[in-house]
C-alpha cells in the first residue's frame, strides 16, 4: 500500500514515454493531482520547452480527444465558446417566410441547438467522455477573456442568452500554457495547478531524441544534445527549444552523418534548424561553432 | 483512473493536518497566495498521497500551492526547511556565477530553478514574526498625493522612497487600463455585428434592415522604454525602473532597454515577478560599466539591432534621460532622427525639466530636441501621471 502512489506515478511516466513524451516524476505527480482534484494544470516555461506536447501526450495517454484553443490578442467569446450559424439562420427565416407563424415563434426556432456552432470551450464541456482541453498561450489573450475563462473553469457551465445555461456533461482535463509575456491574474493562477517546464537536462534530452528520432546513431544523438545544451548557454536572442533539437537531429540523420566533427561546414549550414534569427546566425560564425564543438565533443 | 484512494487512515490524520497548517502558514508568510481553498485541497491531498514518500508529497504540494515561477523556485527550500528540518540554505553566489548569469540575460529562464541564483541572500521568514511587511508601503490618499508632487531629490526617507516606487509601478498598470478603455469608446461601429443584426431581422422576415455594429477591437500601443542608468540619473532611475516594470507587466507590447556606456535589453530581467530578483538581475546588467554616458552610440545600437524587429507604426518610444552625453551631439541628433522616422511618437522624459532654471541647451539635448514629439519633465510621480493623455493620443 505504501508504494501505491509511487507505482501510479511510474505507470503514468511509462505511459507518457509510450506516447513519445519523456515526463519527469514531478510532472507525473502534477498530472495525477489534476485528475484527483479536477483542477486545470498551468504549464509555464520558455518557448520551445515542449509545453504543448504535454497536452498532446496526455490526450494520447488517456485515450481522449484533444481539443485545442489557441489564444491570441482579441480572442473573444464568439471564437472561443460558441457562435450562431448566421447563414443557416437567415435561410431558415426565409423558408419560414410564407408560413403563418408569429415572429416570436420564428425567433425561438432560429435560436436552437441546430443553429449553434460549438467552439472549443463549449465543445469541451459537452462531450460524454471528458476530452483534454488545451488552452494554448493564454497570456496572449486579453484580460477580459481571461476573466471569462476563469468563470468557465470554476463552474464548468456556459450561459448562452438565447438558449440558457449549458452545464458540463463531464469535466474536461484542462491544460493551460503560458510563455509569460504578460502577468496573468492571480485568480486564474490560484485556480490552477502549476508546473514550471524547464529546458530538459542533457540526459533527458538525449532520451527525448532517441524516442522521437528512431534510428538515430547513438553517438550522433549524444553529440547533438551536448552541442544544443552548450548552445543554450550562449547569449542568443532565441534559445533553441526541444523541437529545434529534434529538427536538427533529423536533418543530420538525413545527411547520413555519424560524427559532427567529420564535416564542420555542413554542421554550420544545418544550424539554421537551431538558430531562427538573423542576429543569432550572425553571432555564431564558423570559428565559434568549431570552438563550441571542440569544448563539448 | 481511480485516484481517490485513502492511503493514510483517519487516526494519523489530525496530526498531519496540524503539521500541514503550520507549513501553509510558513508559505503564506513567505508571500505564497495560500487561502482557505488551497488549505482544504492540501488537506485532501495529504489524505490521498503517501506521506512516507516525502519527495512525492513535496512535488504534489508544489504543484498545488505554487502559482508563479518565483514560488516554484522557492518552494523546495521552504519545504526542506519545514518538513526535513534542513536549515535555510543560504546559498551565496560567487561573483563568477553572477557574471555568468549576467552575460546570458538576453533570454529569460536560463537560471536553473535548483541553482543558487534565486536564493541568494534570502532569509526564510518564520511564521508569526514581522507580519507588517507589505502593509507598511500603503498610505492614505492624501499622503500619496503629497508624495506624488515631491521631487525625488527632496525625498530622504527610505520608506517614503519605497512608497513612491510602489506608486510608480501601480500607476503604470492603471495607465494601461485607461488607455485601452478610451480607445474602445472612441472607435465604435466599424464592424457589422451579425448576431445582433440577425436578431433584429427576424421581425422583417429575415431582411437585415436594422444593422448592428460592433466596436472595433483596439490595437494596443507598443511602448518602447529606453532608460538612462548613468550616475547622473542615479536618483531617478530607481523610480523609472519601477515604472518600467509596471509597464512591462501590464502592456502586452512593451520592451525596455537600459543604457549607460552600452545598451542592454532588460525586458526579460524585469518581467521577473519577484521584485528583489528583478532588481538584482538588472543591477548585474548595469554593473561594471564605467566611463561617460554614450547616448548617441547606444541609440545607434538600438536603431541597428533592435528597431527593425520592435518598432512599428503604433510604437511610442520613451527615452528617460537627463541628456548628458559624452559623445558627439551630431551623432545623437542623427540617431534620434532615425528613431523618429521609425516610431509613431518619441517622448523624452527629462528629470531636469523639473528643476528651476533648466534650459535644454547642453549639446546632446539640444541636438536631440528637434526629433522629439513630447519633451516632458519626470522628476516626480505627477509628471509620470501627466504622460497618460500623451500615450492615449496615439
Amino acid at each position: 500500500m505504501a508504494d501505491k502512489s509511487r507505482r501510479e506515478r511510474e505507470t503514468l511516466q511509462r505511459r507518457f514515454a509510450g506516447a513519445g513524451y519523456i515526463a519527469d516524476p514531478e510532472l507525473a505527480t502534477a498530472v495525477l493531482l489534476m485528475q484527483r482534484l479536477e483542477r486545470p494544470l498551468m504549464l509555464e516555461g520558455e518557448a520551445g520547452v515542449g509545453k504543448t506536447e504535454v497536452a498532446k501526450a496526455l490526450a494520447a495517454v488517456l485515450g481522449r480527444p484533444l481539443i485545442r484553443l489557441q489564444c491570441y490578442e482579441g480572442l473573444d467569446a464568439n471564437a472561443a465558446v460558441y457562435e450562431w450559424n448566421y447563414q443557416a439562420q437567415l435561410l431558415a427565416i426565409k423558408i419560414w417566410e410564407s408560413e403563418s407563424v408569429s415572429p416570436e415563434e420564428k425567433r425561438r426556432h432560429v435560436f436552437q441547438e441546430e443553429f449553434l456552432l460549438r467552439r472549443p470551450l463549449l465543445e469541451a464541456i459537452s462531450r460524454d467522455d471528458p476530452p483534454v482541453l488545451l488552452i494554448d498561450e493564454i497570456d496572449r489573450a486579453d484580460e477580459e477573456f481571461e476573466a471569462y475563462l476563469l468563470e468557465v473553469l470554476s463552474d464548468f457551465q456556459i450561459t448562452i442568452p438565447e438558449l440558457g445555461t449549458v452545464k458540463a456533461v463531464s469535466i474536461p482535463y484542462v491544460v493551460l500554457t503560458s510563455n509569460g509575456t504578460r502577468e496573468l491574474s492571480d485568480a486564474l493562477r490560484r485556480r490552477c495547478l502549476y508546473h514550471w517546464v524547464d529546458f530538459p537536462s542533457e540526459d533527458k534530452e538525449l532520451r527525448i531524441v532517441s524516442a522521437r528520432v528512431p534510428g538515430i546513431d547513438a553517438q550522433l544523438a549524444s553529440q547533438v544534445v551536448r552541442f544544443v545544451q552548450a548552445l543554450r548557454r550562449e547569449d542568443l536572442r532565441k534559445v533553441p527549444g526541444v523541437a529545434e533539437t529534434l529538427d536538427w537531429a533529423r536533418a543530420l540523420t538525413g545527411f547520413e552523418l555519424k560524427d559532427l566533427r567529420d564535416d564542420p561546414p555542413a554542421v554550420r549550414e544545418s544550424l539554421l534548424c537551431l538558430l531562427k534569427t538573423h542576429a543569432d546566425q550572425r553571432s555564431l560564425p564558423q570559428e565559434k561553432v568549431e570552438a563550441i564543438m571542440g569544448r563539448v565533443l | 483512473m481511480n485516484a481517490l484512494t485513502e492511503t493514510n487512515g483517519p487516526a494519523g490524520g489530525a496530526a498531519v493536518v496540524r503539521r500541514l497548517v503550520g507549513f501553509l502558514r510558513l508559505l503564506r508568510d513567505n508571500g505564497f497566495p495560500v487561502g482557505i481553498a488551497e488549505a482544504l485541497d492540501a488537506a485532501r491531498l495529504a489524505r490521498t498521497v503517501n506521506l512516507a514518500d516525502r519527495r512525492a508529497f513535496g512535488w504534489a504540494l508544489r504543484a498545488l500551492l505554487c502559482s508563479t515561477r518565483t514560488d516554484w523556485r522557492r518552494f523546495d527550500e521552504l519545504f526542506a526547511f519545514y518538513w526535513l528540518r534542513r536549515g535555510a540554505k543560504r546559498a551565496v553566489r560567487s561573483n563568477a556565477s553572477a557574471a555568468r548569469n549576467g552575460a546570458r540575460l538576453g533570454s529569460e529562464g536560463i537560471v536553473p530553478p535548483s541553482g543558487p541564483a534565486g536564493l541568494a541572500d534570502r532569509v526564510i521568514r518564520a511564521p508569526g514574526g514581522d507580519a507588517g511587511t507589505g502593509e507598511g508601503t500603503r498610505g492614505g490618499a492624501s499622503a500619496a498625493e503629497a508624495l506624488a508632487a515631491t521631487d525625488l531629490r527632496h525625498l530622504a526617507d527610505p520608506e517614503a522612497m519605497a512608497r513612491v516606487h510602489d506608486l510608480a509601478e501601480r500607476l503604470a498598470r492603471r495607465m494601461r487600463y485607461r488607455i485601452t478603455r478610451r480607445h474602445r469608446l472612441r472607435r465604435r461601429g466599424r464592424v457589422p455585428d451579425l448576431r445582433g443584426t440577425i436578431h433584429r431581422s427576424v421581425k422583417y422576415g429575415g431582411t437585415p434592415l436594422e444593422l448592428r455594429f460592433r466596436r472595433r477591437h483596439p490595437k494596443p500601443v507598443n511602448l518602447v522604454l529606453i532608460l538612462d542608468a548613468s550616475g547622473s540619473m542615479n536618483l531617478y532611475s530607481s523610480l523609472f525602473v519601477r515604472f518600467v516594470r509596471g509597464v512591462l507587466g501590464s502592456f502586452r507590447n512593451a520592451e525596455a532597454f537600459v543604457f549607460h556606456t552600452r545598451l542592454a535589453h532588460i525586458s526579460p530581467a524585469l518581467k521577473e515577478r519577484d521584485l528583489e530578483r528583478a532588481l538584482e538581475r538588472m543591477a548585474i546588467l548595469a554593473s561594471g560599466w564605467s566611463g561617460g554616458t554614450r547616448i548617441g552610440d547606444c541609440l545607434r545600437r538600438f536603431n541597428d539591432e533592435y528597431a527593425a524587429g520592435i518598432l512599428n507604426s503604433r510604437s511610442i518610444v520613451i527615452v528617460m534621460s537627463d541628456g548628458y552625453d559624452t559623445g558627439a551631439p551630431a551623432l545623437l541628433g542623427e540617431e534620434m532622427r532615425r528613431l523618429k522616422r521609425r516610431a509613431r511618437k518619441v517622448v523624452w522624459l527629462n528629470p531636469l525639466i523639473g528643476w528651476q532654471g533648466y534650459r535644454p541647451v547642453a549639446g546632446g539635448m539640444a541636438a536631440a530636441l528637434p526629433h522629439v514629439d513630447v519633451f516632458a519633465p519626470a522628476h516626480n510621480l505627477e509628471s509620470l501621471m501627466a504622460l497618460e493623455p500623451v500615450l492615449a493620443r496615439l
